[in-house]
């Protein structure tokens, strides 16, 4: 294929894109430090939109060979990679920040309320038998409580 | 230790998976989590309610030491300085 004829840009850009958003979940989520802010994916998509914005000037060109063709396939990958884009940064900036304000939480120096819960073998455990078994022999100095959101 | 709103079936397939050793609760009715007021309605899958995410290190004597309650759920309290908060408990 006549390399000239080829909007790389625009693929190149479409394809940044993919990897942008999906690189995330795939890599980056398992380091702290592209996991807490993003930036290695918003990187990735300035450089697709750079790409994009070429690829829809070259895409629109006048002496493209099908220009119809051209334009037509153009606007759906360079909107694509929008809608791309744009769900990637509601989903970090938005959706992900839309927690409830739990004011009601014990605050430092409160007693915590005391519970008891199945475990994984189904053997209820109360919070006072966490504080107080013995690990190795030796009294717990205290417990980390973690909640989550559950569903892995 | 953990807690969600996981059956104790689920935590055991993530703790094998995971290899965690410290122990998992079910709070599958989210009676615990309304209580500390971490309750999230509607978050989970089919809008079922869940815990919002939440760290709370309790001392000896049941008492809060340090509480993390993250504002975006995709940034979580890091081991490191857990482990400096926790290092501090007598």
């Amino acid at each position: 294929m006549d390399v000239r004829r080829l909007n790389w840009p625009l693929w190149a850009g479409f394809l940044l894109t993919l990897i942008g958003a999906f690189s995330y979940i795939a890599v980056f989520i398992w380091f702290p430090i592209t996991r807490d802010f993003p930036w290695v994916n918003l990187l990735l998509f300035l450089v697709a939109a750079i790409l994009l914005w070429k690829g829809v000037r070259r895409g629109f060109a006048r002496d493209r060979v099908h220009p119809t063709r051209s334009k037509i396939l153009t606007s759906i990958f360079t909107t694509l990679s929008v809608l791309i884009i744009a769900l990637f940064l509601l989903s970090y900036f938005v959706f992900a920040r839309l927690l409830p304000p739990s004011t009601g939480a014990p605050q430092v120096g409160q007693k915590v309320p005391e519970f008891t819960l199945p475990d994984s073998t189904a053997r209820q455990v109360s919070l006072n038998e966490l504080l107080t078994a013995p690990i190795d022999g030796k009294a717990p100095k205290g417990v980390l409580l973690i909640f989550y959101r559950g569903y892995w | 230790m953990a807690i969600s709103v996981d059956s104790p079936e689920v935590s055991r397939n993530l703790m094998q998976q995971a290899g965690y050793t410290f122990p998992f609760l079910s709070d599958q009715k989210t009676e615990v989590i309304r209580r500390y007021d971490l309750l999230h309605a509607g978050a989970g899958e089919n809008g079922t309610d869940i815990a919002r995410p939440a760290e709370l290190l309790v001392d000896k004597t049941g008492t809060v030491r340090w509480i993390n309650l993250t504002e975006n759920y995709f940034v979580r309290a890091r081991p490191e300085d857990v482990l400096d908060k926790a290092n501090l408990l007598e």
